[in-house]
């Protein structure tokens, strides 16, 4: 795979405004982490990965490429589990339903795979995480507007493993 | 079985796409004119009942075959109760006059016996307005009594493609996903029933996410894509054993989008690694592999020309999801849609003749045909989100899954007619989507 995703851009005039809200805990109802193994108060627990760190980015339409916002959530992401070598993780790619069943799998996967890049390039090693695409069968937010569409295309970053798994 | 040929002359081309006018002269027509259409009216009396058991049948038979036939929107059923002559005798003269009376155009008969579970069903066709028979004569069916809406199917088959020239499509099932909860929650299970919704069965339970479905040629296993093992996997289940293995076992290595070449033995298929999602053939009995696209864009969505020469398939190598066609070996690609918008789903009519497509344009989503090399496209449905089509076996009807708007937004299955007209829901118990229709049965 090639340019897509190892090219990292910097993208800054696309409508992010919907994007703030990375590490907030809103409808989590369908993303495993909402599990939250842990006391969010031990940094090395996923509860915290997922609420402090941030486990998702979320996409522009039809894109997989990262923004800077979501560039920033990654490295974070790519810090923690440099220092929290017991995790590996699965990133999973979704997309809004404003498009086909298949085309959107596959457009899951590639945001995913963006995601998993990202951290591979700051070291993560590459063993340590896959990537699934759900396309858009797992939606968060269930209105038929931007407002959910903005939060349904995400990779979440799921961890597996480590000492409170 | 036919054995009371008559020569009767027919209309052969009922069925002529959308703006053509029927030119003959025979008794019988349906004139098709631009986006209007007058149903040809029939009648169909409870068939008679010959053995004492066969009473309840022979009015459910009757049934099927006329809501089958009406069901297409090219016939128009005359109710019994305005019925003047009662047929009682199945060999007895017609009382044409009756049914002209009426204006039945064309009348079916039948007679129904049932010895044990054994069921036999005969049926004569007749063009009142000529005093004759249909030309073919009348035919006997013979089956089970289980059996029974097939038969009805069959002889609902056999009158439709008398008076259309088009072969039949009611013997015919069609496996989908049964849809339940919110959208958030949603449970997927594979089912399958009759092509009017009678029947359904389900074949998988709702534990893990399910897509896709496609028959095989001859309708005996189904190609679908599970989330089983927690990770999309292309399976293949046998219809009547309900046994199902896996067909793609690499980890790490998603793969869906899979169909049958017409002669069963290949799958094409998507495969997505590192991100990228690109076409393969698989040969099903032995597992090998072919790639057939290597590109840094999505390919999927193939399907096979019913030759299986060519494959069409989406891809978005031009920057957005247009509709490709190449050698069903690989290599060299042409791209065949030019319109505005994004097309998606291409899938080959069981006839060759046209491709039907999901579009996306402006916000809206399109059911769409166009000749193989994208000439000639035309939508035939418009909505917040219709996607997936696929084609009855005589390449007259597409089904679709339609899903409506909002937090409640559901899925649901509908048919419409290749002219566009006729656009109606597919009884489903549940939610459903991703129809896809089986080849007429034996």
């Amino acid at each position: 795979m090639s340019g897509l995703t190892k090219v990292i851009l910097v993208v800054s005039a696309l409508g992010l405004a919907a994007c703030d809200n990375l590490t907030g805990g809103s409808g989590n109802s369908t993303d495993l982490n909402s599990a939250g193994a842990g006391s969010v108060a031990d940094q090395t627990s996923a509860a915290y990965f997922q609420q402090e760190i941030g486990d998702r980015v979320l996409f522009v339409v039809n894109q997989s490429t990262l923004t800077t916002q979501a560039e920033g959530v990654l490295l974070s992401q790519a810090n923690w589990l440099l220092a929290n070598t017991d995790y590996t993780a699965t990133i999973e790619g979704h997309a809004d339903e404003q498009g086909t069943r298949e085309y959107n799998l596959a457009l899951g996967a590639r945001r995913a795979n963006a995601a998993r890049e990202y951290l591979v390039s700051r070291g993560v090693a590459g063993n340590r995480i896959k990537v699934l695409s759900y396309g858009k069968e797992r939606p968060l937010e269930i209105c038929s507007d931007e407002s959910c569409y903005s939060q349904n295309r995400r990779a979440v970053t799921i961890l597996t493993g480590g000492l409170t798994g | 079985m036919r054995v009371f040929l008559t020569g009767v002359l027919f209309a052969a081309a009922l069925l002529a796409p959308a703006g053509a006018v029927v030119a003959q002269n025979g008794p019988l027509r349906i004139e098709i004119t631009d986006g209007v259409i007058e149903p040809l009216p029939y009648a169909v009396p409870s068939f008679i009942a010959e053995t004492a058991s066969a009473n309840e049948l022979s009015a459910q038979i009757a049934r099927v075959v006329a809501s089958d036939l009406s069901g297409t929107g090219l016939f128009r059923e005359i109710p019994a109760s305005a019925h003047i002559s009662k047929v009682t005798d199945f060999n007895a003269q017609v009382q044409y006059a009756d049914w002209k009376a009426v204006n039945a155009q064309a009348l079916i008969t039948g007679a129904v016996s049932v010895n044990g579970n054994r069921l036999t069903v005969r049926f004569r066709g007749y063009d009142v307005f000529a005093d004759k028979e249909l030309d073919g004569g009348g035919l006997q069916f013979t089956g089970t009594t289980d059996g029974w809406r097939r038969m009805a199917h069959k002889v609902a088959d056999t009158i439709y493609s008398r008076i259309t020239g088009e072969g039949g499509y009611f013997d015919s099932r069609v496996v989908y996903v049964s849809e339940n909860g919110p959208k958030n929650d949603r449970r997927k299970r594979l089912a399958i029933m009759d092509y009017d919704g009678a029947n359904v069965q389900f074949l998988t339970n709702s534990a893990s996410i399910v897509l896709a479905p496609r028959f095989s040629p001859s309708g005996d296993r189904v190609l679908y894509t599970s989330y089983e093992s927690g990770f999309p996997q292309i399976h293949v289940m046998d219809i009547g054993k309900v046994q199902r293995r896996v067909l793609s076992t690499d980890d790490g290595i998603m793969s869906f989008a899979p169909r049958f070449s017409p002669d069963g033995r290949t799958v094409v298929y998507s495969q997505s690694q590192g991100g990228n999602t690109d076409l393969f053939t698989m040969d099903i009995n032995s597992g090998k592999l072919t790639r057939l696209t290597s590109a840094p864009s999505i390919e999927t969505a193939p399907s096979f020309s019913p030759d299986g020469s060519q494959i069409v398939f989406e891809s978005d190598r031009s920057g957005s999801q247009q509709l490709y066609v190449m050698a069903a070996t690989g290599g060299d690609a042409r791209r065949i849609s030019h319109g505005k918008g994004r097309y998606g789903t291409p899938v080959w009519s069981p006839r060759g003749d046209l491709l039907a497509f999901t579009k996306q344009n402006k916000g809206r989503f399109h059911i769409g045909v166009m000749r193989t090399d994208g000439s000639e496209e035309r939508l035939l449905t418009a909505s917040f989100l219709d996607e997936g089509p696929t084609w009855s076996p005589n390449g007259r009807v597409i089904m679709f899954t339609r899903e409506t708007q909002g937090a409640n937004g559901r899925a649901l299955l509908y048919s419409v007619d290749i002219s566009g007209r006729n656009l109606k829901p597919v009884r489903t118990p549940d939610g459903g989507s991703d129809p896809a229709w089986s080849p007429l049965q034996n």
